[in-house]
């Protein structure tokens, strides 16, 4: 087994930086590390350099497992919005995460840039609560809509909820 | 109101299609079918239809959730005006049973169970990304067997060639060529024999697991394998006199559900979508995994974005599937077909009598599971139907601390929208069939 600290600790003494933004590399996959204030910036920059893609978003609630290993400068926060992008021409492949914190659940849409990244940040908004400014259809896109809660937060309890569907008995 | 302060005021939004006239011309711009082709001038004209509401020239229907010919449980709200298709909107859900959040709750070694049953038509690629994945974090990945690996290439291949043929069936079924959906079963019931055959189940085999594959392929494999070649070929030469040629299924889909390349890639379709606009996209060649680098095969692309030309891949790739598969005879490597790592591999049942340390791995192995290093990690491989992604975090415990399969049925069938938009709505089920979703994939 691979120690994965130790790949940790290679990219440690020369910091790279893409776009202003850290860049480290996990497992051999490259993982951008943009806040969120310069998350629509670092985006357009990247879709400059050929990632016309936007192949996956998805999101991670870290209530339960605060402590993780992120370059210096990015404090970790309760959310964290991941997205793939890909660039069809390079065959490259990146990875960004973006801290969002709990007291503000929010994060700027991709949706001008990616279209397709319509109906998975509609997903990450069902499941986690984050809600994704200036997107056009914001709503539940799983769950029927007058759920309440939201499902893969870590506070979420799995099998004690009664079935909400509208006109079911209770 | 915007939308976000609905949401802050404790209301969520309707899902369904919004009548034309509570949408401003703004929001009808926005709309994932016209975003991509309609200028503002026409999204205005668009915007002024109804100028007098009682003269009906829209209406919204709903086509689904218990339509035939939606694949499941899709639900499709169409406005329309006369025969034209207007607007589109996909409502799903209705399948939805928290694969995600019950990922969470299975140790590593339970995964496979889990996620084999998103995509259930090819059930392999779900339990190859979700294995893969698991051994990256695990830093395994290069100590895989051979076999093994050779093992997961012929089954990848082979239920493609299964999804494939139920695309076929299914195709035909929807235009209402219905001896080819007999035909198409058929051929699929052949490929699903030797899947039973080797793994015990049709669908859902939870073969494939983190470390190598679940057994050694069993005795007459190659065989029963030979056996598919002589039954499926000669058939799809029968297809092709059957449907490819036919004036009515031409006529029935060429030039219909067109989409183009940059439109494709703006609404990140991958798979025989994407390839259909002529984009040379396949994983299997452009970011190689197991051993596909060293195999020889074509990755098929259309010139038309249309929904013949994504019959057409279909049944062109089930040959390329059949060709890398009788590559893969040739050259099946013997050995070990899983990794003999006693933290991530149950000990042999002879063992368990004879050692107290192999009874302690396998009970260790069977109740806590294996503990994974701490991590993310992203791992895509070709399905049948594009891109399958595995995003795993883990925070080095037993259980995946988050698991998110990126289905690409999910993504394809933000496709709809676009597809339909200005087409007729006898040829929504053709579109609907091209895109070939799966709704256990699209709903998890």
């Amino acid at each position: 087994m691979a120690d994965t600290a130790d790949q940790e600790h290679e990219s440690a003494p020369e910091p790279v930086t893409l776009h202003g933004c850290p860049l480290t590399v996990a497992f051999g996959q490259r993982v951008l590390h943009v806040p969120r204030d310069q998350y629509i910036k670092v985006v357009k920059a990247l879709l400059g350099d050929g990632f016309e893609m936007c192949t996956d978003v998805t999101a991670v609630d870290y209530l339960q497992s605060p402590q993780r290993s992120l370059p210096e400068g990015i404090a970790p926060e309760r959310f964290e919005v991941v997205i793939v992008l890909r660039s069809l021409l390079d065959r490259a492949i990146i990875r960004i995460r973006v801290q969002v914190p709990e007291a503000d659940p929010s994060i700027a849409t991709l949706f001008d840039m990616y279209p397709g990244s319509e109906a998975m940040e509609r997903e990450v908004y069902d499941m986690f609560g984050i809600t994704f400014t200036d997107h056009p259809d914001l709503t539940r896109i799983l769950m029927p809509e007058d759920w309440e809660g939201h499902p893969l937060r870590k506070d979420y309890e799995v099998g004690r909820i009664p079935v909400q569907f509208k006109g079911a008995p209770n | 109101m915007s939308i976000i302060e609905t949401i802050q005021q404790g209301n969520e939004p309707e899902q369904g299609l919004k009548p034309r006239s509570e949408l401003t011309a703004r929001e009808l711009m926005r709309e994932i079918g016209s975003v991509l082709r309609m200028s503002e001038a026409e999204v205005a004209k668009l915007g002024e239809l109804p100028a007098d509401p009682a003269d009906d020239q829209t209406m919204i229907i709903n086509m689904g959730p218990q339509h035939p010919s939606t694949h499941g449980v899709l639900r499709l709200m169409l406005e329309l005006q006369g025969e034209t298709v207007l607007r589109c909107k996909p409502v799903i859900g209705y399948l939805h049973t928290g694969m995600e959040k019950t990922g969470e709750t299975l140790s590593y070694l339970q995964g496979p169970t889990n996620v084999t049953r998103m995509d259930y038509l090819s059930p392999f690629s779900n339990e190859l990304v979700f294995s893969l994945a698991v051994e990256k974090l695990l830093g395994i990945e290069d100590e895989i067997p051979e076999r093994a690996t050779w093992i997961r290439m012929l089954l990848a291949e082979l239920n493609r060639v299964s999804s494939h043929l139920l695309f076929m069936a299914t195709n035909g079924m929807d235009l209402g060529a219905v001896s080819m959906m007999i035909y198409g079963w058929r051929e699929r019931e052949e490929v699903l024999r030797f899947f039973q055959t080797l793994t015990g189940l049709r669908m859902n085999h939870n073969f494939i697991r983190p470390g190598g594959v679940a057994a050694d392929l069993h005795a007459g494999w190659y065989d029963e394998v030979m056996r598919l070649f002589d039954v499926i070929e000669p058939r799809l030469d029968e297809y092709d006199t059957l449907m490819t040629g036919q004036p009515i299924w031409r006529e029935r889909l060429q030039g219909v559900g067109v989409i183009t390349a940059q439109e494709a890639i703006a609404l990140s379709a991958t798979g025989p979508i994407l390839r259909s606009t002529g984009v040379p996209w396949d994983l299997r060649r452009d970011a190689p995994y197991l051993r596909y680098a060293e195999l020889d095969f074509d990755i098929i692309v259309g010139s038309y974005g249309d929904a013949f030309d994504r019959y057409a891949i279909r049944l062109a790739e089930i040959r390329e599937s059949l060709k890398i598969v009788r590559q893969i005879l040739d050259r099946m490597p013997g050995g070990d077909y899983r990794i003999q790592d006693k933290k991530v591999t149950p000990p042999p049942r002879a063992r368990i009598d004879e050692s107290m340390e192999a009874l302690i791995h396998h009970f260790k192995i069977f109740t806590e599971g294996f503990k994974v290093p701490e991590g993310e990690v992203y791992v895509a491989v070709e399905s049948a139907r594009g891109e399958i992604g595995c995003y795993i975090a883990s925070d080095g415990s037993s259980k995946p601390y988050r698991m998110h399969v990126r289905g690409p049925s999910f993504v394809n069938i933000q496709c709809l929208p676009h597809m339909m938009r200005g087409g007729l709505i006898a040829d929504a089920v053709a579109v609907i069939s091209s895109v070939d979703p799966v709704l256990g994939e699209v709903d998890r």
